[in-house]
């Protein structure tokens, strides 16, 4: 073997074995976070975590109940919003629209999709905020909504689209109507990757917090309704983090524990369900 | 059988040209336009959002006109806003995250989609998509905890010590700064770069392959020749998307950027971002100009991942594009 080729291949071999170091590098990135998540936080998840409002300044315990049911209303607020917007807008798309309006929403759609979530934030304040004349539940909900749209719009419609147009065809052929089609055929052929889209959506918004600083703000109490300042698991991590005191620091770990841990739960849910549903081509 | 042969082709036009009035009845058109009202609130939304953002930074527009952009004083008492600190600290960091990200991406992704079993490449993906469901807060509680006390004790120090000589490396080490922002930032973005660069490497036709091996190639000459170059339109869409990423990323940047607007050629010195400002000024913005001008800030945030989306997603289905065509021939 000449000296020419040697070289070469422990070239090949060498460039080959730092492709995986890069990989083994970027996937342990993940573990490194659950792990530090888990030694800091792991002591501070107590019962007083889940029930408990935040103690006054200065005084150490309490908990972020008040966050955990703020976020769970954002959240629902959210899904009201995004969920139909997306699901219905996307059934046009795949099922009715001509290609020029498709074009339209679809690049609204992307559009929408990249726009960094603090100025949807500033969105928000300004349609509902301002309006208002304060910050409110209301408000955080629907920046979280605006940004579910785009996520459950553009996967619902490409998996209502990777549904075989055999089976538009059989409903026709036995006399349904496009919408009884729609309703009683594609849905249900789809609706795995729909539900996995829709929980994508969710858990995206669900860590999501610069869009709630101004609309949502923060609150160290309960928040009645929908009109009011509340607190979020989001924001309550970005202001314990950053604040001077240990106890909140520990806190503000537990926290991000606790968001994480949904977040990949739902993650790993969703991709369960569609790993187990309808082959979908990749595209 | 003759008959029915004879009217099949009958009934396929009648059942087209169903009348309007038929298909109302069997509530097809009430479908279609439910269904269009919500797709085009979509459109309706977004437009609105540019229009919010152009309405709402009428003031700054006016008054500074340009000079927005070139002065660096940034004054609420006195009312002079000029933004150039927060797009330099933008740039730099979103410059040096790329720095990293970028070989450490590619060089993840070529691994993924060339070296790696299926099973195995299939695994790591799905890490990959879980690092990406990471929210930014998480980064940056990690960042404020781990990376800058690093940074402050070892890799600053390490760095002063080494290549000094730059004024890059220069100055006391605070631990926040330019470069821990950059750093954590890569971080983020990498799982975006991976995703991507992954589909469009997998989307090379499989001969491009064969015909540089057989032709002697090493696994690696093949890969990095010939593969990539294939996809070189698509990787580079890639690193677009991780760049509009980059420079929209807020939280995690706010936490760890030092929240200086001070325009340093060190990259130790702490400084400020368009989105880390907005981010903390915009709920004490007393004023019509102060708001106005944050607000300004966000439609140039907009108007710069706007164009780099665009792009980004040109390239990545230009690749594909040519990836199937050459497939099909």
């Amino acid at each position: 073997m000449s000296n020419r080729l040697r070289w070469r291949k422990f070239v090949s071999n060498f460039m080959l074995t730092m492709t995986g170091v890069c990989a083994v590098v970027a996937v342990s990135v993940l573990f490194f976070i659950l792990g530090y998540l888990v030694f800091h936080g792991g002591t501070s998840v107590s019962w007083n975590f889940f029930t408990k409002l935040p103690a006054p300044v200065g005084e150490t315990g309490g908990g972020m109940a008040n966050a955990i049911l703020g976020s769970a209303k954002l959240l629902l607020l959210a899904s009201l919003i995004g969920v139909p917007i997306g699901f219905f807008g996307a059934i046009y798309l795949a099922e009715f629209s001509g290609s020029t309006t498709a074009f339209i929403v679809r690049y609204a759609a992307d559009l929408l999709n990249g726009v960094p979530s603090i100025v949807i934030g500033i969105f928000a304040y300004s349609l509902v905020v301002l309006p208002f004349k304060h910050f409110s539940t209301l408000a955080g909900g629907f920046a979280l909504g605006l940004m579910m749209i785009p996520i459950t719009l553009r996967s619902t419609e490409e998996f209502l689209r990777s549904v075989p147009n055999a089976l538009r065809e059989a409903a026709m052929a036995l006399g349904a109507s496009k919408w009884k089609t729609i309703a009683s055929v594609i849905v249900p052929a789809a609706y795995r990757g729909i539900l996995t889209a829709v929980l994508l959506a969710f858990a995206r918004v669900a860590g999501e917090t610069a869009p709630l600083l101004f609309t949502a703000f923060g609150n160290r109490f309960w928040s009645p309704g929908w009109n009011q300042p509340t607190a979020s698991l989001p924001v309550m991590i970005f202001t314990y983090a950053i604040a001077p005191y240990d106890d909140w620091h520990r806190q503000a770990w537990a926290a991000g524990l606790v968001l994480l841990g949904l977040i990949l739960v739902i993650n790993i849910v969703a991709r369960a369900i569609l790993s187990r549903g309808i082959a979908v081509p990749r595209s | 059988m003759a008959t029915t042969t004879t009217t099949v082709p009958s009934a396929g036009p009648v059942a087209g040209s169903r009348s309007f009035l038929s298909r109302l009845r069997e509530g097809d058109e009430i479908a279609r336009l439910i269904t269009f009202l919500f797709a085009a609130s979509v459109v309706l939304v977004t437009l609105l959002l540019v229009f919010e953002l152009w309405q709402g930074s009428v003031l700054p527009r006016h008054k500074f006109g340009f000079n927005f952009f070139r002065t660096s004083v940034w004054d609420p008492i006195f009312e002079q806003f000029g933004a150039l600190p927060f797009i330099y600290g933008t740039l730099v960091t979103a410059a040096v995250s790329l720095l990293i990200a970028v070989p450490l991406g590619i060089g993840a992704a070529i691994f993924l989609a060339e070296l790696a079993p299926a099973k195995l490449s299939d695994t790591l993906e799905f890490f990959i998509d879980l690092l990406a469901a990471v929210p930014s807060v998480i980064y940056g509680l990690l960042g404020v905890f781990i990376v800058v006390p690093l940074m402050r004790e070892y890799i600053q120090p390490g760095l002063k010590h080494s290549l000094g000589f730059l004024p890059l490396f220069q100055g006391p080490a605070y631990g926040v700064g330019f470069l821990t922002a950059g750093i954590v930032l890569a971080i983020m973005v990498i799982p975006y770069i991976i995703s991507v660069s992954r589909e469009v490497l997998l989307s090379v036709p499989r001969d491009q392959r064969e015909a540089a091996l057989s032709l002697g190639a090493t696994r690696w000459e093949s890969t990095w020749k010939v593969v990539v170059p294939f996809a070189r339109t698509g990787i580079f869409g890639s690193i677009f998307l991780a760049l509009a990423r980059a420079l929209g990323e807020t939280m995690a940047v706010t936490m760890v950027i030092g929240n200086t607007p001070a325009i340093s050629a060190s990259l130790f010195s702490p400084g400020y971002s368009i989105a880390a400002v907005i981010a903390n000024e915009f709920t004490e913005a007393t004023g019509d100009l102060y708001l106005q001008s944050l607000i300004e800030l966000g439609l140039v945030l907009f108007l710069l991942t706007f164009i780099l989306n665009g792009l980004a997603r040109l390239l990545i289905l230009a690749t594909s594009q040519r990836g199937s065509e050459m497939s099909n021939v």
